[in-house]
């Protein structure tokens, strides 16, 4: 069990999973219903039909998934599966997380390998990818308003933003430098910030 | 595309992506860019499209986006065993090839995660927790940025005009940021815009 397990402290009558094998159930029926992406279906299914998590969990354990290094809804199942069964638990949660999905997603590659000759398939799927290009970079501009709340300040912060993205898009420097290096200067400088 | 992959080249693929698992911050979807620079521009072990295709199909399909990670190392598997028609030898080698870079993707992060979840929890008001999780925030969203637009310009046709494609990423964005509509929705529309030829 977690150390702090909210889960002790949870009333009786607070809907749990009634075992692992309810966790990979659970997991593996959710990660086939998030068609680019699971992270919303993971807020309704845990947070508002199963009600594992209050909303107020869901939220503080979705801040840390997204810290943590890792697929953030792998770490969120983790986090969850660990709440209530300990490391089998978070076991079961990711291997329902990824199992079934992994056998989808292979039939997909091999049915479209063997129409990648086809230049409508090849262009249909280059008409994807692009999309799925601009899907991304919406999910970061929209958090940049989350930044506005930011100890450094908007400006320094979308400083941050415009540094790390011409280090990786145009100049293309590998990723661990720079995180090292912005990331390094950016915790130190809130440490700094955020003094008592 | 034909490879060939020596044993150490698997321990090179598998180290490279144990390390990336470790600056997987905010997803592995950010370690894009370097998984580009990598395995297209460094090694050659892809395809442009190969790398590009991987990433759409996992957005494409259900479950977790990190299956990307799957399916290139299954293609690279499949390349060094001389292509999807080349029987079951090939077929072996993409599996292997995919469990090389999922558990590498998978390993250190989740064993992380599980450790420092349960100290981080245990400090969560200590002003060096909180100086992290602020202060990796901008750098998490310039990354986001960053792997969108290597995506978007990475998988140019001959033929089309290289803007159609600058077009429908940044129409896609647009969309994103101020709707609420289903993705699948946007993907089902670049893919019919790919197949009458617009991109």
């Amino acid at each position: 069990m977690h150390p702090s397990a909210p889960a002790a402290a949870s009333p009786p009558d607070h809907p749990q999973p009634a075992s692992p094998r309810d966790l990979f159930v659970s997991f593996t029926w959710l990660a086939l219903q998030g068609f680019g992406g699971v992270l919303a279906i993971v807020q309704r299914e845990m947070v508002e039909k199963k009600k594992w998590l209050t909303p107020d969990q869901f939220l503080e354990d979705w801040a840390v998934a997204q810290v943590m290094p890792g697929p953030n809804v792998i770490n969120l199942a983790l986090m969850i599966g660990d709440r209530y069964f300990g490391l089998r638990g978070a076991v079961a949660a990711v291997a329902g997380m990824l199992t079934v999905p992994l056998f989808v997603i292979l039939a997909l590659a091999v049915l479209y390998a063997h129409y990648a000759a086809n230049p409508q398939v090849a262009a249909a799927l280059r008409g994807m990818g692009a999309v799925s290009g601009g899907l991304i970079a919406a999910t970061g501009i929209k958090l940049i308003p989350q930044l506005r709340k930011h100890p450094l300040g908007f400006a320094t912060c979308l400083a941050f933003v415009a540094l790390v993205f011409a280090a990786i898009a145009l100049l293309k420097i590998p990723l661990g430098w720079v995180l090292l290096a912005v990331g390094g200067v950016a915790c130190v400088w809130t440490w700094k910030k955020i003094a008592p | 595309m034909n490879i060939v992959m020596q044993w150490h080249d698997w321990l090179a693929l598998f180290g490279q992506y144990l390390l990336l698992s470790l600056l997987s911050i905010s997803g592995a979807i950010t370690t894009v860019p370097d998984m580009h620079r990598y395995l297209v521009a460094q090694h050659g072990w892809l395809t442009e499209a190969q790398f590009t295709s991987s990433v759409a199909i996992a957005q494409a399909a259900p479950g977790p986006n990190v299956l990307f990670v799957a399916l290139m190392g299954w293609n690279v598997g499949l390349n060094a065993g001389g292509g999807i028609g080349a029987g079951p030898m090939a077929w072996l080698l993409g599996f292997f090839g995919l469990m090389v870079t999922m558990i590498g993707i998978m390993l250190p992060s989740t064993t992380l995660t599980y450790v420092a979840t349960r100290w981080g929890h245990r400090n969560r008001t200590r002003r060096e927790v909180r100086a992290f999780k602020q202060g990796m925030a901008p750098v998490v969203v310039g990354l986001l940025i960053a792997t969108g637009w290597v995506l978007a310009g990475g998988n140019q046709s001959t033929g089309v005009p290289a803007w159609h494609l600058w077009l429908l990423s940044g129409v896609a964005a647009l969309v994103v940021w101020r709707t609420r509509i289903h993705l699948l929705w946007l993907l089902g529309c670049g893919a019919a815009l790919g197949a009458v030829g617009f991109v």
